[in-house]
């Protein structure tokens, strides 16, 4: 095990981290300002993979695909949200309830649509060689998905502290009722963070195809991951969760290596020391 | 007034009494009754998991901690049956029953000490995360978990002098410790101890002023719920004869909170018709439509929008309706 191992190691863990943040964002964003755990974020992300890879088969570019994707689930969780959620911001258990009932409509319905078997998706032509370095071997693809993740980390914190819109998102999360009191649209702010929550995840489910492939369960598979991201980097808190993607992404990455079976058990370390050092997070307030 | 107030309360708990015995009677009659194996069966089902719901209710109904890892105790209770089977040829009755309890509390109390950091939401998220990493311990640990494949090989022990291995022996053994475990449950939430709970889930704040260790509760309660779950958890390894993942998933826990909410939080004696009702309609579904778990979605809608108070208020409130009257509450308002 040398230095290869570790590097090879870390630029697998920041790739998968940097995807986990594309569905750990929306999940600690919803949480924050309506207090809802939307434990439908992963099965949007594989909603988005199987639709992704349908239009790419159908000649789709494949970035255009992954908007599209994205495109699609928001458009589903805002017709649950408008529907169900929205009434239930006060009570987060049967909101969650709710989305995990969701989630197990979206699972089955893939099921019932897409069949069963694993669906693996190529990366798009351009992107689909090695870096070589000495005799480390890098897929450029992960390359691009670090870069793009970090650009949407990019966007939605420009959108959060430089926008007007973004003022109105963390002045609805720290007193709702005071902005309610100023004049701010506070549920045109739901409706957006929901939306923006649902696309996000959408939007990986094709992007991280690639990597993570596609296949009935592995929402079920993510869903620890990004509940460890979020409980590492402080529930609500933008910026905790990217640290925490990237952190639980290494872990999971080096786990894997090191005690193949044993993978989500070694992600129980770091939820275990955050928990017993700093229960808010990393980044996190007190609830 | 009080007189009368007493008076009613003996009355009602007589009332009450004799239901359960009913109940009881009934419960013990059936199998004899010609009702078909497959139905003893889901009724031998409904008693392992009305005993986990019980479980749960005492966090959710009487502590105020809504658990999502429920399934985690309740499933390691059933891998400690297999795995004590398969790899150390441990079959006998009382020792693996001791087994799986002992190591359902252990996980509860190695859960505790994390989980209970937080209340509230905090605690909802971290005891998801919880669950999540002991499936993914027995979805991986293919070595000693047999992985997705599970374990099978389970075999029925002697309890005592009886042969339980078939069906209808079997329906008594789960019926006898669901029995047992409602008993003790309502011994405990009757208890002084149980009062405190009652206290530490409407007001902590007022609790810990008042002196009491508000976590030494919950933390307790946390610990006897997972030696219930782990009493079903070892019934459902004996029932099923296999243990896989899928016992102790997310969606697990989910069912069996959509159990206790369907019967109604805090009755206990209510999970029994939340769980009748989940286990018969889960396995008729599936017999009929191979979309079943998209059915059971939208009965996890139907539950929380429209039965949030559960069958035990619901079934009076309709049939108030139906025979026209309004609820006491809106008439005999000033």
């Amino acid at each position: 095990m040398g230095l290869q191992f570790y590097v090879q190691n870390a630029l697998g863990g920041l790739a998968y981290g940097s995807l986990l943040f594309l569905i750990a964002s929306g999940l600690t964003l919803i949480f924050g300002l309506m207090r809802i755990i939307n434990l439908a974020q992963t099965a949007f992300y594989l909603l988005g993979a199987y639709v992704g890879l349908t239009l790419v088969a159908h000649g789709t570019n494949f970035w255009l695909a992954s908007v599209a994707a994205g495109v699609v689930t928001m458009a589903l969780g805002l017709a649950v949200y408008s529907a169900f959620l929205h009434r239930y911001h006060a009570d987060p258990l049967t909101s969650l309830l709710l989305t995990l009932g969701f989630a197990l409509i979206v699972d089955d319905g893939i099921l019932a649509f897409w069949g069963g078997d694993p669906r693996s998706i190529a990366p798009p032509p351009i992107l689909a060689g090695s870096i070589h370095a000495g005799t480390l071997v890098f897929p450029e693809y992960w390359l691009a998905v670090i870069v793009i993740s970090f650009a949407v980390a990019a966007i939605l914190f420009f959108a959060l502290q430089r926008t007007m819109l973004g003022v109105m998102i963390r002045a609805s999360v720290d007193d709702e009722e005071m902005a309610r009191g100023l004049g701010v649209d506070v549920n045109r702010a739901f409706y957006v963070v929901f939306a923006a929550g649902a696309f996000i995840a959408g939007l990986g489910g094709l992007l991280g195809g690639p990597i993570t492939s596609a296949y009935p369960g592995l929402d079920g598979e993510l869903t620890p991951l990004a509940f460890a991201v979020v409980i590492v980097g402080g529930m609500g808190s933008l910026s905790g969760a990217l640290v925490g993607s990237l952190l639980i992404g290494l872990v999971n990455a080096f786990g894997k290596a090191l005690f193949p079976e044993l993978s989500y058990f070694t992600i129980f370390v770091p939820v275990a020391l955050i928990m017993a050092f700093r229960p808010q997070g990393l980044f996190g307030r007190k609830l | 007034m009080t007189l009368r107030r007493a008076q009613d309360d003996g009355a009602q708990r007589r009332r009450w009494v004799v239901a359960a015995a009913g109940g009881f009677v009934v419960a013990l009659l059936l199998p004899r009754l010609g009702v078909p194996t497959f139905y003893v069966s889901l009724l031998t089902q409904t008693w392992i998991f009305a005993i986990v719901a019980m479980s749960l209710d005492l966090l959710v109904g009487f502590t105020g901690l809504v658990n999502f890892s429920q399934a985690a105790l309740f499933g390691v209770g059933a891998y400690a049956v297999a795995i004590a089977a398969t790899r150390f040829h441990l079959t006998a009755f009382a020792p693996v029953m001791a087994l799986g309890i002992v190591s359902a509390m252990l996980t509860a109390a190695i859960f505790g000490l994390v989980a209970l950091r937080s209340e509230g939401v905090g605690f909802i998220i971290i005891t998801i995360a919880l669950n999540e990493i002991v499936w993914g311990l027995a979805y991986q640990w293919v070595s000693v978990s047999g992985g997705d494949n599970g374990i099978t090989g389970i075999v029925r022990p002697h309890v005592g002098p009886f042969d339980v291995s078939a069906n209808t022996g079997y329906y008594y053994v789960c019926l006898a410790f669901f029995a047992i475990s409602l008993l003790l449950l309502l011994l405990i939430v009757r208890s002084p101890f149980g009062l405190v709970l009652k206290g530490v889930r409407e007001t902590p704040r007022r609790m810990r002023a008042l002196g009491y260790n508000v976590w030494l509760y919950r933390y307790l309660a946390l610990t006897i719920s997972g030696g219930f779950a782990g009493v079903a958890g070892v019934l459902f390894a004996w029932y099923n004869q296999f243990v896989g993942p899928v016992a102790l998933s997310l969606d697990q826990s989910t069912q069996i909170l959509i159990m206790v909410i369907l019967g109604g939080i805090g009755t206990l004696y209510g999970q029994v018709f939340g769980v009748l009702v989940v286990v018969f309609l889960s396995n008729e579904l599936s017999a009929v439509t191979q979309r079943w778990e998209m059915v059971l979605g939208v009965v996890y809608f139907a539950v929380v929008m429209y039965a949030p108070g559960g069958l035990v208020k619901l079934v009076p409130q309709l049939w108030r309706r139906l025979l026209g009257r309004r609820p006491a509450l809106a008439t005999e308002e000033p």
